[in-house]
């Protein structure tokens, strides 16, 4: 190995003109997006498939896992988000409290 | 052979390594974890070392299926852990995590009470030498940290364990009630290792401070070493439930605010404990085979992540997610173990976390625990939005960096594609880690209903993901903890928070005062500063005074001690005795 952190060496940047990786050209991202949503759709109608051994009652309901994975998430974003006004601080903060203290 | 703990083999094996030259240190580093593995599986069922010592007995080998398999699992993390650290230049870092490596499987096999606490107390010293190992303030600073909080821990379980001997006269290490002062103390001392609350902040702090390959050995050890000792000792305690559910969702929300990669990394071990936490709080059987296989399957698949961020890390000296970016185009075997490691902590079936942790929902299931399940589902969701996406998708997607690293050495390859292999193997063929389980299985990961509503529940996160990905983006920020009481200089209890306490109360105007009183306080709380109270040097006359001091006390707490013992205490003993018969539960015969 040429380079690495331990000795200080940068790793390589991206060459001059290179082009523009497949997997991020906005076709592909529009075709991942369209992919993704049959798949979502295949999945809830797959809830006609099974027989749900429901353990609480609502969560054998027609796409209970979908609605309540996507519900949760979005929860635990918002609260996440609510929690970091509070508690966020810059990512320097315990290093200037260590000036003032020595 | 039956007295010798296996252990030991990686204890001794690491004095050794630092003084063996480079090509006997690569041999001996993938030989020795092996070793320690071909002397856990000799070892007959049953097995029992008995050492008796001044009316106790010890037993520091003591083999049953439960011990088995983490002493197992603390083996094979060890030999993949040593062969991604192959090219590690840090001797010290390696010599230090096999003594850690070793005395965790010395906690796994531990008989006696004794025996575990001496192992405990070898992996907070040894894991403190791989921290420090890594070099820099910044590690120097965390591992202090680190080591007070696991020095307070093993304080509380010393203390715990000298007070079950007295009042039960055994040392042997069975399954208590949590519902007397030795076993609360116990349960404390375990807990602080297992990063349960309220000291949760120790694991996000000290470990993304380790080198490249460190944290993929701290990851392992102490938090794993810490569940085992709860389902040996503590199954069913109700609090471990609640305990559990705070460290799921506390990971989560940690997580979801970090931009530390391997940061990110850390709170989701305390997510994935909290969730062996829970299962050995309902503590059915379903319930603590759950635990003991997710507790197997998460160190394969934490330390594959960790080995793919450690990787970055060392290709790119760079650990935020804002500076990372778009290095799936030339690392593309780092990505595709990155990957795997992300679906298994997020329980994809055929990955290794699907067959394990889904044991404990059942048993949630099982004992009609409804808001227990809700949460845990709810929790599922979550660990697939902070580490199952979030991680690989702010590393090696998302923007361009315009980082072009190519992918590790061959050594760190090897040691990603084996464990991702283990990854994936487990969640397709469970049975041989099934039969490894303390109790019978009788459980079916694979069942139509399962799958479909494990990928809806997974893949609609991820949709979560996609759509608030706005509110995602990364900041330059931290998120405090309760660490901060003592880590910012204005935090209660910090040196400089405490000194400014004790000049509150002396008035403005007595400026004298206040500089004597601010120079004894400095002394106290910088103990080891030139101008501290254990390094300045003493006066003969100070010294005198100190001793004549610690004899007087000696006099004092001796004349107590032995008018304690000879009025009330033999009556008080035999009464604690009779309240506390010595536990003997046979759920681990």
């Amino acid at each position: 190995m040429s380079f690495h952190p331990d000795r200080g060496v940068e790793p390589p940047a991206a060459p001059p003109g290179e082009p523009v990786h497949w997997l991020v050209r906005a076709g592909t991202v529009r075709g991942l997006w369209i992919g993704f949503a049959v798949v979502l759709a295949a999945l809830v109608l797959g809830d006609f498939l099974i027989h749900p051994h429901a353990g609480f009652g609502i969560d054998g309901t027609f796409g209970f896992y979908a609605w309540y994975g996507l519900g949760a998430c979005v929860a635990m974003v918002l609260f996440a988000k609510g929690l970091g006004v509070f508690l966020k601080r810059r990512d320097t903060y315990y290093d200037e409290d260590r000036d003032g203290d020595d | 052979m039956i007295d010798f703990p296996p252990g030991l083999v990686l204890v001794f094996g690491g004095f050794v390594l630092p003084f063996a030259p480079p090509r006997a240190r690569a041999a001996l580093l993938l030989a020795l974890p092996a070793a320690a593995l071909a002397l856990v599986w000799t070892l007959p069922d049953g097995a029992a070392a008995a050492w008796p010592v001044h009316g106790y007995e010890l037993s520091p080998v003591k083999v049953d299926a439960l011990g088995r398999l983490f002493a197992t699992i603390f083996a094979i993390m060890s030999f993949a852990g040593a062969l991604f650290a192959l090219n590690q230049a840090r001797t010290l870092e390696l010599a230090c995590a096999f003594i850690y490596a070793g005395s965790a499987i010395g906690v796994a096999l531990a008989g006696d009470l004794l025996t575990l606490f001496v192992f405990w107390e070898l992996m907070a010293l040894a894991s403190t030498g791989v921290l420090l190992a890594a070099g820099g303030d910044g590690a120097f600073r965390a591992a202090g940290r680190y080591f007070v909080v696991h020095m307070l821990g093993g304080a509380f379980l010393m203390a715990g364990v000298l007070l079950h001997v007295s009042q039960t006269g055994s040392l042997a290490f069975t399954a208590m009630e949590a519902d007397s002062w030795s076993t609360w103390l116990m349960l404390a001392g375990v807990l602080v290792n297992a990063a349960a609350p309220p000291l949760s902040a120790w694991l996000a702090d000290a470990y993304p401070e380790a080198s490249w390959s460190g944290m993929v050995f701290l990851s392992a050890f102490t938090t794993k070493a810490a569940v085992y000792v709860l389902i040996r000792g503590f199954p069913g305690t109700e609090a471990l439930v609640w305990l559990g559910l705070f460290m799921i969702f506390y990971g989560i929300i940690y997580a979801l605010l970090e931009n530390d990669m391997r940061r990110i990394l850390a709170y989701s071990i305390v997510n994935q404990v909290g969730f062996m936490v829970a299962g050995v709080g309902i503590g059915t059987e379903m319930a603590l085979n759950g635990a003991a296989a997710h507790a197997f399957t998460h160190i394969i698949y934490k330390a594959l992540l960790l080995m793919s961020a450690g990787s970055v890390l060392y290709m790119t000296g760079r650990r935020k997610c804002t500076d990372l970016g778009g290095l799936f185009r030339t690392m593309p075997l780092t990505t595709l173990c990155g990957t795997v490691g992300a679906l298994s902590i997020s329980s994809f079936p055929l990955t290794s976390g699907f067959v394990s942790k889904s044991m404990i929902a059942q048993a949630a299931t099982d004992e009609t625990l409804a808001i227990v399940w809700f949460l845990l589902m709810a929790a599922s969701a979550g660990v697939f939005l902070h580490a199952g996406i979030k991680f690989p998708w702010f590393v090696f997607f998302q923007k361009d960096s315009g980082l072009r690293p190519p992918d590790p050495p061959w050594n760190m390859r090897a040691a990603m594609l084996a464990f991702a292999a283990l990854c994936i193997g487990i969640g397709i063929w469970p049975e041989p880690l099934y039969r490894l389980l303390p109790f019978p299985v009788d459980y079916a990961p694979y069942t139509a209903p399962h799958v479909v509503n494990a990928l809806q529940l997974l893949l609609f996160s991820g949709l979560a993901f996609f759509l608030l990905l706005p509110l995602m983006q990364r900041t330059l920020t931290i998120t405090l903890d309760v660490d901060r009481l003592w880590r910012a200089g204005s935090g209660a209890l910090s040196a400089a928070g405490l000194a400014s306490r004790v000049l509150a109360p002396i008035p403005a105007g007595r400026t004298r005062v206040r500089a004597r009183a601010a120079r004894a306080a400095h002394a106290v709380l910088h103990p080891f500063r030139p101008e501290g109270v254990l390094a300045a040097a003493p006066s003969i006359g100070t010294m005198v005074r100190n001793v004549l001091i610690a004899l007087l006390l000696a006099l004092v707490l001796g004349f107590l001690a032995t008018r304690d013992t000879a009025g009330a205490g033999p009556g008080a003993r035999a009464d604690v005795a009779q309240d506390n018969p010595p536990t003997t539960s046979e759920r681990y015969p």
